[in-house]
């Protein structure tokens, strides 16, 4: 009955079952609590005095009750109603990372970031950067105002200084991260015009190599607009494009398009993925071949090569390479000319120019690569940026402006920088906080948040956004715009600029409105605007011989020494905004690692320096590249390519504030500057010594595991399924009255009845990419609170949803060496796992006080008041979902570094006001968003109808940029998830029939009956294996 | 005294229907214009405009801010009448000499324009002017104020009340001195006779009193007594540590619900903006004090300003918002919608906040217990007409022959107000 032979784990303690790992497999909690700080246990006599408080507090209690204050505005602006929610259309922007969203307000508090549906760039879906944004806006540790030389002062002594200040600077340079705002650029000038400046931009994640292969190859400034929605065929050396390559949601939403199936279209896009580290792209591949970062040019060659021969083009020369699955992807990518896609993640613009000239060779200009629509995501320039260094540390740099950047921290010569800007005459920076850059220089001009701000924004030919405030500004600070004008000696106002420039460029790309306040008032209400302008042809002829030579020199085919490859994490990113606990805690979607960044060391390497990672316990390694060295904690990573090391960008920032100083190293200083662009590759001088430091990873993927029981992931290759729509199901059957049928008809409940609802979650893993922007927005929807690192090692993480990663080995694999073996390189599965609102619940029947119940509508309820904290019901979960407050976690100084939405006053505004913030001793679990199911229904009630499919979603449903997962009732015939499901008879029956062959349930033999639903992973391979 | 408030909602429900009584079958008194629709729907069409436009300047029959509107179309044509709703200050200005008169006598307090409302919304209005709600003249006529007459109306049976028990006490007193007479005159006729001796000791018989109290059975019994009440006050008692009820504080201002909603009938959602859109209710801001008080300086009519009023002024002018003791405290831990109350289940403000047209000082009528949220729950009948969303709720319940109850549907389970 077993029909899928595969095995499936979901860290390496679990495979090679490391004593270690059984003991707290077995364990439900981990050991009970200490009191925080080192305290032994609460003595009888503090018991007996705790006592004797409660009892004093209870009858002083029922003496007085505290008098509240209820303060009504003086003036109540029209549109604010207390407890109603406002939506403002806005963009999120920081360096090139962008996208256009909706801001929930609450009683004028932004508390939520959702993308917004009209933009044709994001959709509806977000990252989890972008949905962390919010908190960072009542970070305590954003300046309060002006400042120079360190002091607080105001801004008209600011100006004033500053402008004598500069006019005798000499020669000024303004520095900055890819400005894609139009109306900034042209205060930026405005600005630079008047001291006789120059703009330098370069971008911490830098994608120089593209922008400058662009510009030799077709004289095009600006990246491709990439279509992966239309290749049949995908093919990407390193680029990270699902996590962390330039727009990754956008590429998330067209990867997934191409890759969702059905019985009657059974067709999805292949994936080839090439890399060093396992990226979450290469997760989601079909092929994935490990390669070495020095091994990738020639990789890249080669395709070429194979693929010229095909099309009957000059080869060029280049060492031979043997990298599996090369001749294959050719084949693939030959036969769907124009309709697939190849994509790199180098630095270096000599690989970009070859796969310029792949692509040209492939029909797929102007079809899934499109030059001819740049996009403006990235304008970083690499060897203007090296040259403007090289001067201010040399001194020859007069007059330094910092506009929101921090190139102390995020350039690879950041040493230098700090060393120069003391040297030049004037030094500004419109930093919000007092970083790494703005720490060190004289004049400090706070610009507002995103929130707080104006703006305009131009992220692709023909596309624009806007952002609006969607609060007033919380601190005295001035947006840098407004600024830049003041010290340009322009009268007007950022907002009167902007909203002039808006009109003056774009009134008169459409007809269809006359009047400019209302074209204005349209755009900001929608957020997005396209001028519909038609493309112009990009024609040009790559040469790439001599990209080829150059290639041919920088890369090797059999380098023997050790490689580093620098990468970003999907939460952290380039370390902006590395002060947000809830990205800090987010784990990390491949290593399931939080709040550090550690060296990924190969299996072989491990085993070679004797490292056994079991349950984040490691040790640490010296890492030197050239004369630089850092200590950091060593991962073993199934999957890295031997000989290969990978270290996260974003970690070890010193002036980030609170919650990120000293966390992780800072891989910055490790980038490589010496080819005129920052390689990530660092192949040469690399040596990796591992020291008897033991360290400890605070990593949850083996927390809450399912104690052996198989059946949890389902998958089939594409090929299967074409022919059995229910390949890869398990199909459990039990034995009754002389017969198997299947668990559902053997009950001993009477089973509920929903009359009216009958909510549940359709969750699609063939379009899960693993992204975790679903347990980012949970957290923020759920005021679920952040526990912090060591909390996280005693297992007490609170995340409600958790998005579970399993590797997998192949078929048949059944001795240790085999499945060592294929752990190098395993096929990945992510599987997003909240509470499953079982119909049978095994936690309802077990809790003594019915703290826990089953509603009408199919949900299961957690009643935080009436909770005494038995945890028999977390035991009981077959999922391990149940969550139990160990500590109060809000008002408790203990947390106030990690927990800073509960903690200060600040911080707190951000808390869902519908919410409960749970206190000590109580069980918490997803509720499937009842907060907003109940204000569905109240909506539809109030304007007497039915509740429309789609006005009611969950947070990690409306957050999730692949519509992996589908919410919806279950009784109502017309919504999407009644019709994925393929539920014909709509009855009020909480055991539905579902006759979806791809369709679940996660250890459906318990019959446990839940109401989340799990589709089949689906690969497109020729046959099963790793 | 909960009894008494009780009771004296049924007085109120019986002086509103004579009020419907004197709606339907009302005498007209003053001759309105041909063109002033007597219609039904114009004239509820009408109401909701004035309810909405008119109604904190003017009544019907009486003088307020503004003038009594009724017979307004008999002593002014339509048309001006349109022109100086629609905008008062234009005609004003325009020299109309009726239109001066009128300003003048109102102290010069310029009215509001309603260049918004169509020909026919105005038409509406006057057919609601002309002929809604006799009942208000002849309230008016009576010389009673409306709330007064109510109020007076329901101290009437409970006074009953005191007396039927004063009297069944008496009467129960009585009986028990009959009783003792007769034991007493049946003891003596007993004496009398001549009587066996088992019948003489049983007649005779002493109690020890002193062994019976120091009996086991006796002392188990007081004792578990003794023990039975003290629980049942301690859990009492407990019962009611957090519970406010009755909990009346003193505002910053001495605001008077019984003079705002009660005599001047003010529409509580006129103050209390989100008692239909959503949780709160509101606590008006302070410009919405200002719609009125900034014609309204002083309590009945008096000279000057009043001190209280004048708080109001400070909060607008300083920008210091006017800081409101809270009286009704719901526990965080519980969510409340008023919209769902108020709009879905159509229930009256007073259900759950009390007579509040008759309270000087806001108190906290009801307990806000889980206990009472929940037998309401259990004994509210849906609304269910003309809600579409109930539909298939009524579809699946109609079999019952039980009313569909808010506990039906789901009206009980934790999550509907706990998360």
């Amino acid at each position: 009955m077993k029909e899928n032979k595969k095995t499936y784990w979901k860290g390496l303690e679990e495979l090679t079952n490391q004593p270690e790992f059984v003991k707290n497999a077995e364990r439900e909690f981990p050991e009970a609590p200490s009191v925080l700080g080192g305290e032994e246990g609460a003595s009888r006599r503090d018991f007996l005095k705790l006592m004797g408080f409660s009892l004093a507090a209870a009858s002083l209690a029922a003496c007085e009750a505290p008098v509240r204050k209820a303060i009504p505005y003086v003036n109540k602006p029209v549109d604010v109603n207390p407890s109603i929610p406002n939506y403002y259309a806005s963009t999120f922007a920081s360096g090139g990372d962008y996208a256009s969203i909706v801001v929930k307000t609450r009683e004028g508090r932004p508390i939520k970031i959702d993308g917004n549906e009209l933009s044709p760039i994001n959709g509806k879906g977000v990252n989890a950067i972008v949905e962390a944004s919010v908190l960072s806006l009542y970070d305590k540790q954003r300046l309060k105002g002006p400042h120079i030389d360190g002091e607080l002062t105001d801004w008209s002594t600011l100006d004033s200084q500053l402008k004598s200040a500069l006019g005798s600077a000499g020669s000024v340079k303004i520095v900055t991260n890819t400005i894609l705002s139009p109306s900034t650029q042209k205060a930026l000038d405005k600005f630079a015009e008047s001291v006789g400046g120059e703009i330098i931009t370069y971008d911490p994640v830098s994608n120089y190599g593209i922008l400058k292969a662009a510009e030799t190859s077709y004289g095009v400034s600006g990246l491709p607009t990439y279509k992966f929605d239309n290749a049949k065929v995908i093919v990407s050396f390193g680029a990270d494009f699902l996590g962390t390559w330039i727009s990754p949601t956008e590429f998330a939403r067209q990867y997934v398009k191409g890759r969702k199936i059905t019985k009657e279209n059974p067709n999805m896009s292949r994936h080839f993925q090439f890399e060093s580290n396992l990226s979450l792209t290469g997760a989601n591949a079909d092929y994935r071949t490990p390669i070495k970062p020095s091994q990738s040019g020639l990789a890249v060659l080669a395709l070429y090569n194979a693929l010229a021969r095909k099309g009957g083009a000059a080869t060029v020369s280049g060492a031979s390479v043997e990298i599996a699955n090369i001749d294959q992807a050719a084949n693939e990518l030959w036969s769907n000319r124009g309709n697939s896609i190849v994509v790199s993640g180098s630095n270096d613009p000599n690989v970009q120019i070859v796969i310029n000239a792949i692509n040209d060779l492939l029909g797929n200009n102007g079809k899934t690569v499109d030059f001819s629509k740049p996009s403006y995501f990235r304008k970083g320039d690499d060897e203007k940026m090296n040259k403007f260094v090289t001067d201010l540390k040399a001194g020859r740099v007069g007059g330094v402006v910092f506009y929101n950047c921090n190139p102390v921290y995020d350039f690879a010569k950041g040493a230098d920088v700090e060393e120069g800007i003391s040297k030049a005459k004037v030094s500004v920076s419109t930093n919000s906080t007092m970083d790494e850059t703005a720490s060190l220089v004289k004049f400090v001009a706070p610009d507002h948040h995103y929130l707080e701000s104006w703006n305009d924004f131009n992220p692709r030919s023909g596309e624009y956004s806007l952002s609006q405030p969607t609060i007033s500004p919380l601190f005295d600070t001035r947006q840098a715009q407004e600024s830049f004008l003041v010290w340009a000696g322009e009268s007007s106002n950022y907002f009167d600029f902007l909203k002039d420039n808006w009109s003056e460029s774009l009134m008169g790309t459409q007809s269809e409105i006359s009047d400019s306040q209302e074209f204005w008032d349209r755009s900001l209400y929608n957020g997005v605007y396209s001028d519909g302008s038609e493309s112009e042809e990009v024609s040009g002829s790559v040469d790439v011989s001599a990209a080829a030579t150059a290639i041919g020199r920088s890369y090797k085919a059999d380098n023997a020494g050790a490689e580093l490859s620098i990468y970003t994490k999907v939460g952290i990113g380039s370390g902006t905004y590395a002060n947000n606990p809830w990205l800090q805690e987010m784990s990390d979607p491949i290593s399931k690692a939080t709040w550090d960044n550690y060296l990924t060391v190969s299996q072989k390497w491990a085993k070679d320096n004797n490292v056994k990672m079991v349950e984040g316990a490691t040790k640490k390694a010296k890492i030197t590249v050239g004369d630089k060295s850092l200590v950091v904690p060593v991962l073993v990573q199934p999957g890295q390519a031997d000989g290969t090391f990978g270290l996260a960008l974003g970690y070890g920032r010193t002036k980030a504030g609170r919650v990120a100083n000293g966390v992780g190293v800072n891989a910055y200083e490790l980038l490589d500057l010496s080819k005129g662009f920052v390689n990530y590759d660092i192949t040469e001088g690399v040596s990796v010594e591992i020291t008897s430091d033991a360290y400890k990873i605070a990593q949850t993927q083996t927390h809450q595991t399912y104690m052996g029981r198989d059946f949890v992931i389902q998958e089939a290759t594409l090929a299967d399924y074409k022919k059995d729509a229910s390949a890869g199901r398990y199909q459990p059957k039990i034995y009754k009255e002389g017969e198997f049928v299947k668990p559902s008809k053997v009950s001993l409940w009477k089973g509920h009845k929903y009359s009216q609802h009958h909510w549940g979650l359709a969750i699609d893993m063939n379009s899960c990419i693993g992204c975790g922007a679903c347990t980012v927005a949970c957290q923020v929807e759920n005021n679920v609170a952040v526990v912090g690192k060591q909390e996280v090692l005693n297992r007490r993480e609170m995340a409600w949803i958790r998005i579970d990663r399993y590797y997998s080995s192949p078929e048949g694999a059944s001795s240790n060496s085999e499945l060592e073996k294929a752990a190098d390189n395993p096929e990945v599965t992510f599987q997003p796992m909240m509470c499953q609102h079982c119909n049978n619940a095994p936690c309802e029947t077990v809790c003594p006080v019915a703290a826990t119940t089953h509603s009408s509508e199919g949900l299961n309820q957690m009643t935080y008041n009436r909770c005494i904290g038995t945890r028999y019901c977390a035991n009981n979960c077959p999922y391990k979902v149940r969550r139990f407050n160990w500590f109060k976690y809000h008002d408790n100084k203990d947390f106030s570094t990690v927990n800073v939405a509960q903690n200060d006053d600040l911080g707190k505004m951000v808390l869902n006001p519908d919410v409960t913030v749970r206190a000590r001793g109580v069980i918490e679990k997803c509720s499937m968003c009842v907060q907003r199911i109940q204000l569905g229904k109240l909506t539809a009630k109030k304007e007497a109808r039915k509740v429309q499919d789609g006005e009611i979603n969950t947070a990690c449903a409306a957050a999730c940029p692949t519509d992996a997962i589908v919410f919806g009732d279950m009784n109502d015939p017309e919504s999407k998830i009644t019709k994925m499901l393929k539920i014909e008879e709509n009855t009020t029956s909480a055991v539905k029939e579902v006759n979806e062959e791809r369709a679940y349930h996660v250890l459906e033999e318990i019959n446990v009956s839940p109401n989340v639903w799990y589709f089949t992973k689906i690969r497109n391979k020729e046959k099963s294996e790793a | 005294m909960s009894i008494n408030r009780s009771l004296s909602r049924v007085p109120m429900k019986i002086s509103t229907l004579v009020m419907l009584f004197f709606l339907s079958f009302g005498t007209q008194v003053f001759a309105a214009h041909p063109d002033v629709s007597d219609a039904e729907e114009a004239i509820a069409a009408g109401k909701s405009i004035f309810n909405a436009n008119c109604r904190t300047c003017h009544r019907l029959d009486q003088k307020n801010v503004g003038p009594a509107l009724r017979g307004v179309t008999d002593r002014h044509s339509i048309d001006w009448t349109k022109r100086f709703i629609r905008n008062s200050q234009a005609l004003i200005a325009s020299g109309d000499a009726e239109a001066v008169a009128i300003y003048n006598e109102y102290n010069q307090l310029a009215m509001p324009s309603h260049e918004f409302l169509s020909d026919d919304e105005l038409l509406d209005l006057l057919a609601y002017i002309e002929y809604g709600d006799k009942a208000d003249a002849s309230a008016a006529a009576a010389g009673g104020e409306g709330g007064e007459g109510v109020a007076g109306g329901t101290g009437v049976p409970s006074e009953y009340l005191t007396i039927i028990l004063g009297v069944l006490v008496l009467v129960l007193f009585l009986i028990l001195v009959v009783l003792g007479l007769i034991i007493s005159i049946l003891n003596k006729y007993l004496d009398t006779q001549k009587l066996e001796e088992d019948d003489k000791q049983f007649v005779n018989q002493k109690y020890d009193f002193g062994k019976i109290l120091k009996s086991d059975a006796f002392i188990i019994i007081i004792t578990t007594i003794v023990i039975a009440l003290v629980a049942k006050t301690a859990i009492d008692e407990l019962y009611t540590v957090g519970v406010q009820q009755g909990y009346a504080p003193k505002q910053p201002i001495a605001f008077s619900h019984e003079l705002h909603a009660g005599q001047y009938e003010i529409q509580c959602q006129y103050c209390h903006t989100g008692v239909e859109l959503g949780k709160s209710a509101n606590i008006p801001s302070a410009n919405i004090c200002m719609n009125c008080h900034m014609h309204i300086q002083n309590v009945g009519g008096k000279d000057g300003i009043s001190p209280e009023i004048q708080k109001i002024y400070n909060a607008v002018d300083n920008d210091q918002p006017i800081e409101w003791v809270r009286v009704h405290n719901l526990p965080d831990l519980s969510y409340f919608n008023h919209a769902q109350h108020v709009v879905v289940g159509g229930v009256e403000c007073q259900t759950c906040h009390g007579p509040i047209e008759e309270m000087e000082v806001v108190y906290q009528h009801s307990s806000l217990t889980m206990g009472w949220c929940i037998d309401c729950h259990r004994q509210t009948n849906i609304r269910f007409e003309k809600n579409e969303y109930y539909d298939k709720l009524v579809q699946l319940h109609k079999d019952s022959k039980e009313p569909l109850k808010v506990k039906d549907i789901g009206g009980l389970e934790c999550a509907k107000c706990h998360y």
